[in-house]
């Protein structure tokens, strides 16, 4: 499976070259699209251990909604300038961040010297959602020939809609909450306070320096 | 998995990948892009000349018979014209940009299945050099969603074209495409998932295949427009002409607002590859309306090889809708920015998720022998509760809106 290894070596390089881009670039919007690259790899990856529909959905919900948001709010607020990444806005914040990734970078190497059967582990011989398949076959009235599809994607559906059912609406419920809660926090509030020292219209002051250049 | 299952269910890769396997798809490879090439600059011809006879002009007529190698003279000219490189754009990223809007464009076409061997209940496949095979490129086992996939990428060459030009009018083009195009994307996955839900498969060859034959009464043919009850198609292609900002929905390159909108700082071949992409995207999708609603390919084959009979028919549906492109075009005036938002979000989103679920429910009521009198008088009631709370909160949001525009 030679053709295993270069697709696996290749992704994971892009992986991590868009990983370190998201972390040094000073301009927001080239870590942005360093993000897109990391993404796209791991999308990749999701094919290659033959779990398609998670790589179809993983382009279009991160990449094709997901970062594009991020980088129109950038756009939109015209703060894709470079950052002084030398001052700190939140104390603190630097030092949990490191501690945070070394736990997790410690997590991830006691997977990889913790495991087994460690040539199973980078080379994507096992497949991610072969265990669902074996599992859905058991419980399914339909029999194996009927859920082991191809694809997958009967399977996934199926079990996310009997198995998984509860854990799947609490998500959707946890989403919609989210975005109930991010607009009453965008609702401006019913009464505005006037800025100090500011006219009360443009257009007033507009109208008010025609007149006077008229009178003149 | 074996590496085959990659290319998905075309049986050119059953016994695996050889070299005429190799050689067949290396040939489609070429063919299909070969084609898109033509196609596209066919309809940059027609698109000029239609537009100029439904404007009572001539068009273009100087390049070869009815001026239809003018695409060809124009292409030629844009490659030997100067790169500019505005001193303030982003280098990097200007120039990926083109290409970014480009390789998706192809991308897109390669799961359209343009032919194959569908009259009198064949399967759509073809003998060619000896092996059975699919006339499409590639049939992943995601299917249709690697469409939608691409076209969510597609944006990116937009928004980065505007972005790294480092100029006001195509800043606020980018900005415009990336609402825009976000915004659509959701009314035109749940009217694709409606077609899901009806044909029982993602794959766009399984799509044609369970479309193709006789529908209702044996009068209409079993298209998905008919069985998915014709709102998600008109649905789609509202939606898809909004993704391909195609006029009404151009506001991402308003020629009166923006000078040329987001790719205004573009010359020579990197403006071209914008506009070959965005003509290509037009032929691509009115492909994809084929092969979802319209039953791709598949049609009755009177006489010779029905592979030739999937052609042509592949042909007239595509046409008829680089047609209505056209048409729109000449007819429609653009949309207003909050009026593009209000449709997108108040309208359609709404609309084909309640015909999703009414779909939905239908398909399992006929599966339960469920009585059809409830059902019928279920879905009716559901709708109207709908449509009321939805008139009622966006009456609400109008009146605070009004409000605020007359205290300011």
């Amino acid at each position: 499976m030679a053709v295993n290894y270069v697709v696996f070596f290749i992704c994971a390089l892009i992986c991590l070259l868009g990983a370190t881009g998201v972390v040094f670039s000073r301009n927001p919007v080239h870590a942005a699209l360093s993000l897109v690259a990391t993404l796209f790899g791991i999308a990749v990856l999701f094919v290659q251990q033959s779990a398609h529909f998670l790589a179809a959905v993983q382009v279009i919900v991160y990449t094709g909604a997901i970062v594009v948001l991020i980088l129109f709010v950038m756009m939109l607020l015209g703060v894709d300038q470079e950052e002084d990444i030398d001052e700190e806005p939140l104390l603190g914040v630097r030092a949990a961040g490191t501690i945070v990734a070394t736990i997790l970078l410690l997590g991830l190497l006691a997977v990889f010297f913790l495991q087994s059967n460690r040539s199973t582990l980078v080379t994507g011989e096992r497949s991610v959602t072969a265990p669902l398949s074996v599992d859905a076959s058991l419980d399914s009235t339909k029999g194996v020939a009927e859920t082991a599809g191809p694809d997958n994607m009967a399977t996934l559906g199926r079990l996310l809609f009997t198995r998984y059912v509860f854990a799947f609406e609490v998500t959707a419920a946890l989403l919609t909450i989210a975005v109930v809660g991010a607009v009453v926090l965008a609702r401006r509030p019913d009464r505005l306070q006037p800025v100090p020292d500011e006219p009360e219209s443009m257009d007033d002051d507009f109208m008010a320096a025609l007149e006077s250049e008229a009178g003149h | 998995m074996t590496s085959a299952l990659l290319l998905a269910a075309d049986p050119l890769y059953a016994q695996g990948v050889d070299l005429t396997a190799l050689l067949i798809t290396i040939l489609k490879v070429v063919v299909a892009f070969a084609f898109l090439l033509v196609a596209t600059m066919l309809m940059v011809w027609f698109e000029r000349k239609l537009v100029s006879d439904m404007q009572n002009r001539i068009g273009p007529n100087r390049a070869g018979p009815w001026g239809i190698l003018q695409t060809l003279a124009d292409g030629t000219k844009l490659f030997f014209k100067e790169h500019i490189n505005p001193i303030r754009a982003e280098r990097r990223v200007y120039v990926l940009a083109p290409f970014l809007s480009f390789v998706p464009a192809f991308l897109l076409f390669c799961i359209v299945p343009v032919s194959g061997n569908w009259a009198n209940g064949g399967d759509g496949t073809v003998e060619l050099f000896g092996r059975t095979t699919y006339l499409q490129l590639a049939d992943p086992p995601v299917g249709i969603l690697f469409a939608l996939a691409m076209s969510s990428i597609a944006v990116y060459g937009v928004m980065l074209a505007g972005w790294s030009s480092g100029s006001k009018y195509p800043l606020l083009g980018s900005v415009r495409a990336s609402a825009q195009m976000v915004s659509y994307e959701a009314a035109m996955g749940l009217s694709v998932m409606a077609v899901v839900l009806v044909t029982g498969t993602v794959s766009t060859h399984g799509m044609v295949a369970s479309q193709a034959g006789d529908g209702l009464f044996h009068v209409l043919p079993n298209w998905a427009v008919f069985t998915t009850l014709l709102v998600p198609f008109v649905i789609f292609v509202i939606a898809g002409t909004a993704e391909l900002n195609r006029p009404p929905f151009d506001l991402v390159e308003a020629e009166q607002e923006l000078v040329a909108g987001f790719n205004t700082e573009y010359s020579s071949i990197r403006f071209a590859l914008f506009f070959l992409a965005e003509f290509m995207n037009t032929v691509t999708m009115s492909g994809i309306f084929v092969t979802l609603f319209l039953g791709g390919p598949s049609g009755p084959a009177p006489i010779g090889p029905a592979w030739l009979w999937g052609c042509i028919w592949f042909f007239l549906k595509t046409s008829a809708f680089l047609f209505m492109f056209v048409w729109f075009r000449a007819t429609l005036p653009r949309f207003r920015y909050d009026q593009l938002m209000d449709l997108g979000w108040k309208l359609l989103i709404p609309l084909s998720l309640g015909w999703l679920l009414m779909l939905a429910a239908v398909q399992l009521s006929g599966q339960q022998n469920w009585n059809p009198v409830a059902v019928g008088a279920g879905v009716i009631l559901m709708f109207l509760i709908g449509w009321s709370l939805l008139r009622s909160a966006n009456a609400k949001a109008r009146a605070v809106h009004l409000g605020e525009e007359v205290n300011a």
